[in-house]
């Protein structure tokens, strides 16, 4: 009875995480790429100077956007700090029509309020964006489809832990050169090691879409609609209707001096202008994300003519809060430098885990196979999914990179051009395993992938003024490190590659006794 | 050992045992299961989400948010369940039973309702 109730654990783990294995692994690597999005798309835009936030930030954007959008019912300010240099705003488009749904966006220079001529691209977007809900389709379905991966994922770990009772033991055995075993080792180490990230990061991933996947209590009990559900939820007061009077709106800079006085030092990240130039404007300061776990905004409401305090929303009720440190947890924007660096290898461990799973799906069907005598369809067809997603995604991203520095600075759709860039490359390796088997495929997409990333800072010499060198004497800390960066996924990309060309297949070593191959995804249990 | 529907992943070497007819019960248990598992799950979970939106003695967003954020768990739950059972039918009686239970608590919580 136990024994069954394991291997049906151990079966439904394997199916579960190979089913949506390779998505799952683009949306774990692009999501820990997505740690770095401010260093990423600053690296991306050559052009920024290094710059640092000031107190009159606020001050000189919404100047900025008086003279840009000054029909506008609504601006997003989001303010520069420590780890991005730029002041990014984005607006829903005026024009009379009451609530127009267009929504128009710009970066622009901290200092002096006009946009940055820097060249068009979506920088660490691309990677963070992709990650929950993929590209060229709609937003909705990509989400969808996403969450329905991270609810496998879940059900993947939770039965994989069911399986592994000798959890702890697990840890501490790796034993390398072995074929199947060590690919089952190295799987254990990763997914055990990063256990608690891996079961947090799923499932705040789950609760980040949880209204939409799981509408039906939100919906029970509130039938007329979300707008009472979030004043309920998080005090959001709703939104005070224009009155159609012109009047000025109050200078802004003694607001953030306030918000900084009840914050105790706090930092404002984010200011929305409801309504700017009108009697009933509104000015929300919002706390930076980066200085609480939790995502629930902390915010000061002012009314826009006068600058009076209308609303101080805070903490929230507790689930509220527990729902506000789950999305803090997931995205990660309170965490210092060490923390973030933690982060990063926890997900890439979670990356190396669904990868080695996926491998070890393959090596144990191709032994199964060769004792069979033939090697079936499915198990081609996982292999070469297997070489092209894990493989080729980082190539990819590499490919990514070069296209933002080789395609001309004033191409049209020139931020598109990127990302197709990208697919085209990743879709190539696609093809690529057809014309070269198994692991020639895996040598030759891990060593393409780690002279991209080699040659990268190389690249950046030759057609930048941002070239390691100049960085490190600047002391742009950030680009250099990038560059370093990039020296080092090369050479993890490299090594990938050099050991599966020296690597020997266990079956053409020695034959190994037939009965513990069949058993394999229950010898974890033992 | 052996029972028809228990999905066993050494399946491939243990194929040439089996009398013919289990084969196609086995592939017919699988499938029960995965029906149980993902269409009722949901519905499990769906159901949990709805009875505990309306019936945790909580501010109606705070129900709202712990049902929904706890809706995730249920539903891995529910699939460990519809694979764990002994055999398939006990396993889609499992998810059918708590979906009746949640249903007949969704009926009384309704009714108390102003």
């Amino acid at each position: 009875m136990k024994e069954g109730f394991r291997q049906s654990m151990a079966w439904l783990h394997s199916w579960a995480g190979l089913l949506v294995g390779w998505i799952l692994f683009a949306v774990f690597l692009t999501g820990t790429a997505a740690y770095l999005r401010p260093e990423i798309s600053y690296w991306m835009r050559p052009e920024l100077a290094l710059s640092r936030p000031g107190p009159a930030d606020a001050e000189v954007a919404v100047k900025a956007m008086q003279g840009m959008a000054p029909n506008s019912p609504t601006w997003f300010i989001t303010l520069p700090s420590e780890r991005e240099t730029t002041t990014r705003v984005f607006w829903r488009e005026g024009g009379g029509r009451g609530r127009g749904r267009g929504f128009r966006e710009a970066v622009l220079d901290p200092a002096t309020g006009h946009p940055v001529e820097a060249r068009e691209t979506m920088g660490g977007e691309f990677f963070y964006r992709f990650h929950f809900q993929l590209h060229y389709m709609s937003v909705l379905w990509g989400r969808w489809i996403v969450s329905i991966c991270a609810m496998f994922m879940l059900v993947a770990i939770v039965s994989g832990i069911i399986t592994h009772r000798r959890i702890f033991a697990d840890f501490f055995t790796f034993r390398p050169g072995k074929g199947q075993r060590s690919w089952l080792d190295g799987h254990n180490v990763c997914a055990v090691l990063a256990l608690p990230y891996h079961l947090m990061i799923t499932y705040t991933g789950l609760v980040l879409f949880m209204l939409m996947v799981m509408p039906w209590g939100i919906d029970r009990a509130y039938p007329g609609g979300r707008q009472a559900f979030n004043a309920e939820a998080f005090g959001s007061a709703p939104p005070r209707p224009r009155a159609n009077t012109p009047a000025p709106l109050a200078p802004v800079l003694p607001l953030v001096e306030e918000a900084q006085r009840r914050w105790e030092g706090g930092r404002v990240g984010r200011i929305v202008v409801a309504n700017p130039g009108d009697a009933n404007a509104t000015i929300q300061l919002v706390r930076a994300d980066s200085e609480r776990i939790s995502y629930n905004p902390q915010s000061l409401t002012f009314d826009g003519p006068t600058g009076a305090l209308i609303q101080d929303s805070g903490e929230g009720r507790p689930a509220a809060e527990v729902r506000g440190w789950m999305y803090g947890l997931h995205i990660g924007r309170f965490a210092g430098p060490f923390l973030r660096g933690l982060f990063l290898l926890s997900g890439l461990a979670g990356t190396v885990m669904v990868a080695t799973g996926c491998v070890l799906w393959a090596v144990k069907m191709r032994q199964q196979a060769a004792k069979k005598g033939r090697v079936g369809f499915g198990t081609r067809l996982v292999e070469h999914l297997n070489i092209a997603a894990i493989a080729g995604l980082p190539l990819a991203m590499a490919a990514f990179l070069w296209a933002n520095r080789l395609l001309p600075v004033g191409m049209e759709e020139r931020a598109a051009w990127e990302v197709h860039v990208f697919f085209i490359i990743w879709g190539l390796c696609f093809v690529h395993p057809l014309f070269r088997r198994g692991r020639q495929a895996w040598v030759e997409q891990f060593a393409a992938g780690a002279a991209a990333f080699a040659l990268l800072p190389a690249l950046n010499a030759l057609v930048t003024q941002r070239h390691l060198l100049a960085t490190l004497a600047e002391g742009d800390i950030v680009r250099a490190g990038f560059d370093l960066g990039l020296l080092a996924c090369a050479a993890l990309l490299g090594v990938l590659a050099w050991k599966v060309a020296r690597h020997q297949p266990a079956t053409a070593r020695a034959r190994r006794p037939a009965p513990k191959a069949a058993l394999m995804p229950a010898e974890a249990a033992e | 050992m052996m029972r028809a529907g228990l999905p066993v992943p050494s399946a491939a070497s243990l194929r040439a045992r089996l009398p013919p007819g289990a084969e196609l019960r086995r592939a017919g248990g699988i499938v029960l299961r995965i029906l149980a598992g993902v269409g009722g799950g949901y519905a499990v979970a769906a159901l949990s989400t709805t009875v505990l939106s309306l019936g945790l003695p909580m501010q109606r967003a705070e129900a709202v948010l712990t049902a929904t954020m706890a809706s995730f768990a249920v539903y891995a739950g529910a699939v460990v369940w519809a694979f764990a059972a002994r055999n398939a039918w006990r396993a889609c009686a499992g998810i059918a039973g708590t979906a009746a239970l949640l249903v007949a608590v969704l009926y009384l919580l309704q009714g108390h309702l102003p």
